[in-house]
């Protein structure tokens, strides 16, 4: 598939304005001639549409085309360059959440995942035997040092320049090592075909859409670099109300939630930011805040909570973990299971 | 005929299972988002174990100057060549996506172990077809001088395999220093497969998996369980085909104490692997230890250390014990243990990953194989003793020329 060099530029530069002109193609939807546009006969109904070079056009209704598919608009090899200049970080605020599972729903949404899986999990953890207890979502790390890129034998998995992990469905052969060696768990497989409509199963794949997932291969958080092209957040960010995530550009030393944009250093600096297990020196692009001064107790995240979590802790900010034992009650655990 | 109609049966449920596997995907498994790999992989890592032993019986012993091993080469040999065989079948079934094998030739990356098992092995099967081939060459000459005593169309095997074999002087020369360089080589690379076969788990972060010892592990496990193998088909060939004058008690006497040797050895390395990250604790072992020695895995933990290597190795130290039946008793013991030991090498640890087993499905945080994993792993090791078997009906299983020389015998046949 043949992808212009020319509308990469015009992704870049005019995102937003992309944006438009796609919505505006979308709203037309409804007053598209079923077939082919060659034949048919001028309604003498105009509508306005917005043009790619930003100029408002008319155009005769039954001119319209339907435009099912609107390819991705760049080659594999540019998916696997990344955006230039960029090192994109996130910053997830554990203070704030309270295990509203959004930020999950969208993600499944947007990237039409098979029933179950979940490319964002949002885990009840607990340091130790007496420390408090904290929702704490998890994406994938971004890994500079990624170990899973390291043993895939295809490059199937591949590390970007602006530090996006992604993962190529049309050349991964399947043989799973890269969840073996991942020590955030945040691997899926596709161990069926995955359930999807016939319309998003007819698309053509890209690495940075990871639309359509196939069967026989693994899934992941991508960082959404399909919407970060267009200007816009990764979906997460967008769907928390709460204002959890913050997704930004570290060369830049900025991060914003939508809401709220901070200088990523600084944030860090102040807040005690610090990344998941250390000192397994994967140096993870994902930064967490403390879920300290809590804007919501953690009970209220079990509202929400169903299944109720099979208890098990982890250290912050290093890899050991505790396991609840059963034999050893915890005034904690009693209170609430 | 029984036996072969039984090994084909599996074979072809085996194949079905497969089938089912192609047509609907992995999900026929039982494997998840957690327990990634399978009795796949750890039928994979028997095989490669088993398949060392072609290399500690022609190579090792050849190189040692121990004389006594001559008729057990070609049984070492072949089941190590079948075992690799299906080894790299069987790693195929495992992919999700097996029709992209030629990937790994297109888009291959050296640095990661995938690729260098797929190196290390490939050469690994090669130089064993070859020590199997080089060493029939004149046993094929014998059996072609007297083909017309009617041994039907396998006599045309025979030509087709070593119809230009004259034994002559130049021949056999060029065949004894092949051979000898091959069995030099075949150390190092067969270290190699199972060494690079350990590393696709120790280069990982996984508890259990984390340690450096793992190369040494695996290829002592390896060297116990090929030597059980090749106990188990000295004994039934030697019934079977009633082969008591090359095979002898002898034979089973110093191979019940080659065992004991590389039973105290693999012993020696188990302590190393689970005592002394159990002295430490590290709370990421813990829960993976704790399963073993305490928890859900206990019984079989227990049942392959003790079946499968204490109690042999045990009896084994009594002369008693080193007679044929009870040797080969006990080598089923050895190769059953092992093939559970690789299933624990490879399942308790992904079922304890760093983080909490959350927000995925119920299923993905238990695992136990499908019917379809049962009937691909026990096709495979149908094949294995497929090969092994129609081998053996077309050629002969005892080194007829070889064991003239050590034993200054007529050949049977
Ligand atoms: S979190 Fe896991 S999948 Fe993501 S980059 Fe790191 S190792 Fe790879
Ligand atoms: S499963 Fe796919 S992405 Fe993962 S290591 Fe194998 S080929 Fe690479």
């Amino acid at each position: 598939m043949q992808k212009k060099d020319t509308s990469r530029r015009y992704f870049l530069l005019n995102g937003l304005l992309a944006g438009a002109g796609l919505a505006a193609g979308c709203s037309g939807k409804t007053a598209f001639t079923p077939d082919r546009a060659e034949e048919a006969v001028p309604s003498g109904e105009k509508v306005k549409l917005l043009s790619i070079d930003g100029e408002v056009i008319e155009v005769d209704k039954a001119f319209l085309k339907p435009v099912p598919d609107i390819p991705y608009p760049f080659s594999n090899r540019e998916e696997r360059v990344g955006i230039q200049g960029k090192k994109f970080v996130m910053v997830i605020d554990l203070s704030r959440c309270k295990n509203l599972k959004k930020c999950q729903s969208a993600c499944n949404h947007m990237h039409h995942l098979h029933p179950g899986q979940n490319w964002l999990k949002i885990y009840a953890m607990q340091d130790a035997e007496h420390t408090a207890p904290y929702w704490q979502p998890a994406t994938c790390m971004h890994c500079d040092e990624p170990p899973c890129v390291k043993v895939c034998p295809v490059d199937a998995t591949f590390k970007r320049q602006d530090g996006i992990v992604l993962i190529d469905s049309d050349r991964c052969v399947g043989c799973r090592f890269c969840m073996a060696a991942c020590p955030y768990s945040t691997r899926v497989f596709n161990w069926e075909e995955p359930a999807l409509t016939e319309e998003v199963a007819s698309r053509e794949y890209s690495c940075e859409t990871s639309v359509p997932q196939k069967k026989g291969t693994v899934g992941k958080c991508d960082f959404c670099p399909d919407m970060v092209r267009k200007g816009e957040l990764p979906h997460c960010v967008t769907a928390c109300p709460n204002g959890v995530f913050f997704f930004g550009d570290m060369n830049e030393d900025v991060v914003t939630n939508g809401a709220e944009t901070f200088r990523f250093s600084d944030l860090i600096r102040d807040k005690a930011g610090y990344r998941l297990m250390e000192d397994l020196g994967t140096k993870p692009s994902v930064y967490y805040l403390p879920p300290v001064n809590r804007n919501f107790k953690f009970e209220e995240g079990l509202k929400t909570e169903e299944p109720k979590p099979t208890y098990k802790t982890v250290d912050r900010g290093n890899s050991e973990y505790l396991r609840c034992k059963k034999n050893h009650p915890r005034p904690f655990a009693e209170k609430i299971w | 005929m029984i036996w072969t109609g039984i090994l084909i049966l599996f074979c072809l449920i085996g194949l079905f299972a497969y089938y089912r596997q192609l047509r609907y995907g992995l999900v026929v498994t039982h494997m998840g988002d957690y327990a990634s790999w399978g009795i796949y992989i750890s039928n994979f890592v028997f095989f490669v174990a088993i398949s060392l032993v072609g290399s500690l019986v022609t190579a090792i012993f050849r190189l040692g100057n121990i004389h006594w091993s001559t008729p057990l080469t070609r049984i070492a040999e072949i089941i190590a060549v079948s075992a690799i065989l299906f080894a790299s079948f069987i790693i195929v079934v495992d992919m999700g996506r097996p029709e992209r094998l030629v990937n790994l030739f297109i888009y291959g990356r050296i640095q990661s172990p995938i690729m260098w098992d797929v190196i290390v092995i490939s050469t690994y099967l090669v130089i064993s077809l070859l020590l199997l081939y080089l060493p029939l060459l004149p046993d094929l000459k014998i059996l072609n001088d007297q083909k017309e005593k009617g041994r039907g169309w396998w006599s045309r095997i025979y030509v087709l395999f070593g119809g230009f074999w004259k034994s002559n002087a130049r021949q056999e020369r060029i065949n004894q220093k092949a051979v000898l360089i091959l069995s030099i080589l075949i150390i190092p690379v067969a270290f190699c497969i199972h060494t690079v076969t350990s590393w696709l788990f120790a280069t990982t972060y996984r508890p259990g998996w984390d340690s450096t010892n793992f190369g040494a592990y695996f290829v002592s496990g390896a060297f116990l369980v090929g030597a059980g193998a090749v106990v188990i088909a000295m004994y039934v060939f030697r019934k079977v085909y009633h082969l008591e004058r090359y095979i002898t008690e002898t034979h089973f006497d110093k191979m019940g104490k080659v065992l004991v040797l590389l039973a105290l050895i693999y012993l020696y390395f188990n302590v190393n692997e689970y005592l002394v990250p159990a002295f430490k604790m590290k709370k990421t072992e813990e829960v993976h230890l704790v399963t073993l020695f305490a928890g859900d895995f206990a019984p079989m933990f227990w049942f392959s250390l003790l079946a499968g290597l204490i109690i042999p190795a045990v009896i084994m130290l009594f002369k008693q014990g080193r007679k044929p039946l009870p040797m080969f008793i006990l080598g089923i013991m050895v190769v059953v243990g092992a093939w559970f030991k690789r299933y624990l090498i490879v399942t308790p640890t992904l079922l304890h990953p760093f983080l909490p087993m959350e927000d995925s499905p119920e299923r993905f945080k238990h695992y136990f194989p499908s019917w379809e994993e049962w009937a691909i792993a026990i096709g495979s090791l149908a094949g294995v003793l497929l090969i092994i078997t129609f081998f053996v009906r077309i050629f002969p299983i005892i080194p007829i020329q070889e064991t003239i020389a050590e034993q200054d015998a007529t050949p049977e046949k």
